[in-house]
């Protein structure tokens, strides 16, 4: 069962829209995409149960609550036990969607969430909601950029980073059809459409959204849509940048990421978290055991970030196009260096 | 088991097997042919080091053959240390880590009453294990929603690695703490089955509550030198100690 509502809208082509946070092409919140396609899941299959802390109005189940009241449990302000809860729900036959914060969900509950899903196996959708830096000025307590580097070194634990409302609905309907522990990592920041009408997404499989041999760029969520606006400025420089959208961090495309190795010659990355263990070491480590070339990794660098609203920590962290276009520069002198 | 394995944890397993034995020969619709029923009584084995008196229990259910037993903890064996629901059969969660049963058990117990399903949930914690607070969170989630299908035993015998729980962080007025939470609470002798199984009989203790057995019970129960010693926590019997403790179980 597929959940197939989503409204379609344009691809987001204006440079600006895409360069920075807020501008001309049309922005989408993923989360009404993820809410709406949830609420119409449960609507076909009476397993699907939603648990949130108190986060009801930022996981936007809102309407999920008015459509299946008994089915929305909300445990309180208690992460661990959150964890615990949808491991339970899921042992005794039904499919939860644990929603909450990302920074907590992970950080307060990540032995719960090693032992009782990724261990246990059990069929819980965990959904970290307001993922990276999308608290920007509520300050380092509250950014998620560490989540991904401690959910993907989880064996059985399938870990998704959806770009746009429409690869959200498809994780969603991808991680339901799983018999397993999936996290799926939101964020609150209005994005780009980057997905044409009916690309497939493919669970474990990498999407490309531009081909191109001088240098390959792999990003996800946020950052997908500026690595295309970097690859769309590579281009006027005569430069042909090959975007990969790695939606999926784990499994991960090792076939996408050895290929764009051999094609391109370079590869650069870019996501919405610390440039250590996420997207970027993911691929690092692919490419050093299989086809050795340069890497540079453009995400948070090591340190707790200073306070602002999002769209400054964005530009004051170089998760920006610009910082891409950078780095595929740098990257290829050094193809060219052989080093 | 123990002694074979040269680890474990004797003196709660001892403690907690006459818990087991009343839950899963008196009480529980579990083991034999009800192993994999949709509708078996589910139980969650929160204190999981103590894995060796709930694999007795289990092999004895007819939940895996009893040669299975001589495996324990052996390379490759489906007995870890603490146990594997995807390993071995009548497990229904990985636990090991404390304060895990009790959410667990928690969403099972909501999962039934979701679905309408009438099997119960039964979860086993130690005492020193109350010390984790993930234990209060999903003790106030069980009372909000009213789980009077949820029974969590308590193996009060008041002797956690190396010292006395109230020594080490005090636990009492236990009684108190979950009366206050908005459990039903009953006290009884951890060790006398006619006690345990006619309790077991009568829940709820109250429509719309939780309830708590708390078990009193002795650490190192039925071998005189391991009872209510801290030591015998997380020791390995010597050849001589297995066997005067074994000769004083079958006595």
């Amino acid at each position: 069962m597929a959940p197939q509502s989503a409204q379609r809208h344009g691809i987001g082509s204006s440079a600006e829209g895409v360069a920075v946070v807020s501008a001309s092409a049309q922005l989408f919140d993923c989360r009404d995409a993820f809410a709406r396609t949830l609420e119409e899941a449960a609507a076909a299959d009476a397993r699907i149960v939603a648990v949130v802390n108190d986060s009801l109005g930022s996981s936007k189940m809102g309407g999920f609550r008015k459509l299946y009241p008994r089915r929305l449990v909300n445990v309180g302000i208690a992460e661990q036990n959150m964890v615990g809860v949808g491991c339970g729900l899921a042992n005794g036959g039904l499919i939860p969607f644990v929603c909450g914060a990302a920074c907590f969900l992970t950080g307060r509950a990540m032995e719960q969430v090693k032992v009782d899903l990724a261990y246990s196996k059990s069929n819980v959708k965990l959904c970290g909601m307001s993922g990276g830096m999308a608290y920007g000025p509520l300050g380092p307590t509250h950014h998620s950029i560490e989540d991904l580097a401690w959910t993907r070194v989880l064996p059985n634990l399938t870990v998704i980073v959806p770009a746009d409302p429409y690869e959200t609905e498809q994780a969603l309907g991808a991680a339901l059809e799983l018999d397993g522990p999936v996290y799926l990592r939101l964020s609150r920041m209005g994005v780009p459409n980057v997905h044409g009408e009916g690309q497939a997404f493919r669970l474990g499989r990498a999407t490309k959204l531009r081909e191109g041999r001088d240098v390959t760029l792999i990003a996800n969520g946020t950052l997908v849509c500026r690595a295309l606006e970097a690859a769309r400025q590579l281009e006027q420089e005569g430069i042909a940048a090959r975007v990969l959208n790695m939606a999926t961090l784990r499994p991960l495309d090792e076939e996408a990421i050895t290929a764009a190795a051999q094609e391109t010659g370079c590869i650069v990355t870019a996501e919405e978290h610390s440039i250590h263990g996420g997207l970027g070491g993911a691929v690092a480590e692919v490419v050093t055991a299989t086809v050795p070339v340069p890497v540079k990794i453009v995400g948070v660098p090591d340190v707790f970030a200073p306070t602002g609203s999002t769209a400054f920590l964005f530009e004051h962290l170089g998760l920006t196009a610009a910082a891409i276009h950078d780095a595929a520069i740098a990257v290829m002198r050094r193809k060219a260096r052989k080093c | 088991m123990v002694h074979s394995a040269k680890t474990g944890h004797p003196g709660g397993d001892l403690s907690s097997t006459d818990i087991l034995v009343s839950l899963y020969f008196g009480a529980m619709r579990a083991g034999g042919t009800w192993t994999n029923a949709e509708d078996r009584d589910r139980f969650v084995m929160s204190k999981g080091h103590c894995s060796g008196a709930f694999y007795a229990t289990l092999a004895q259910a007819g939940c895996f053959p009893a040669e299975w037993l001589d495996s324990y903890m052996q390379p490759m064996s489906m007995l870890n240390g603490h146990p594997d629901r995807n390993k071995l059969p009548g497990v229904e969660a990985n636990t090991g880590p404390l304060g895990h049963g009790m959410p667990i058990a928690t969403g099972m117990a909501l999962a039934a009453k979701i679905s309408g399903a009438a099997w119960r949930t039964f979860v086993l914690t130690g005492d020193g294990e109350l010390q984790e607070g993930s234990n209060w969170e999903a003790a106030m989630t069980a009372a909000h929603y009213g789980l009077d299908n949820l029974t969590l035993i308590v193996d009060r015998n008041r002797i956690q690695q190396g010292a006395w729980t109230e020594d080490t962080i005090r636990l009492e007025p236990l009684a108190d703490k979950w009366r206050a939470f908005g459990w039903a609470v009953h006290e009884v002798d951890g060790h006398d089955h006619a006690a345990l199984v006619e309790l077991f009989h009568r829940l709820p203790l109250e429509p719309g509550k939780p309830n708590c057995v708390i078990a009193h019970t002795h650490k190192g129960q039925g071998v005189s030198f391991m009872m209510d010693r801290p030591e015998w926590h997380h020791k390995v019997p010597s050849d001589t100690e297995l066997e005067a403790a074994l000769k004083e179980l079958q006595s």
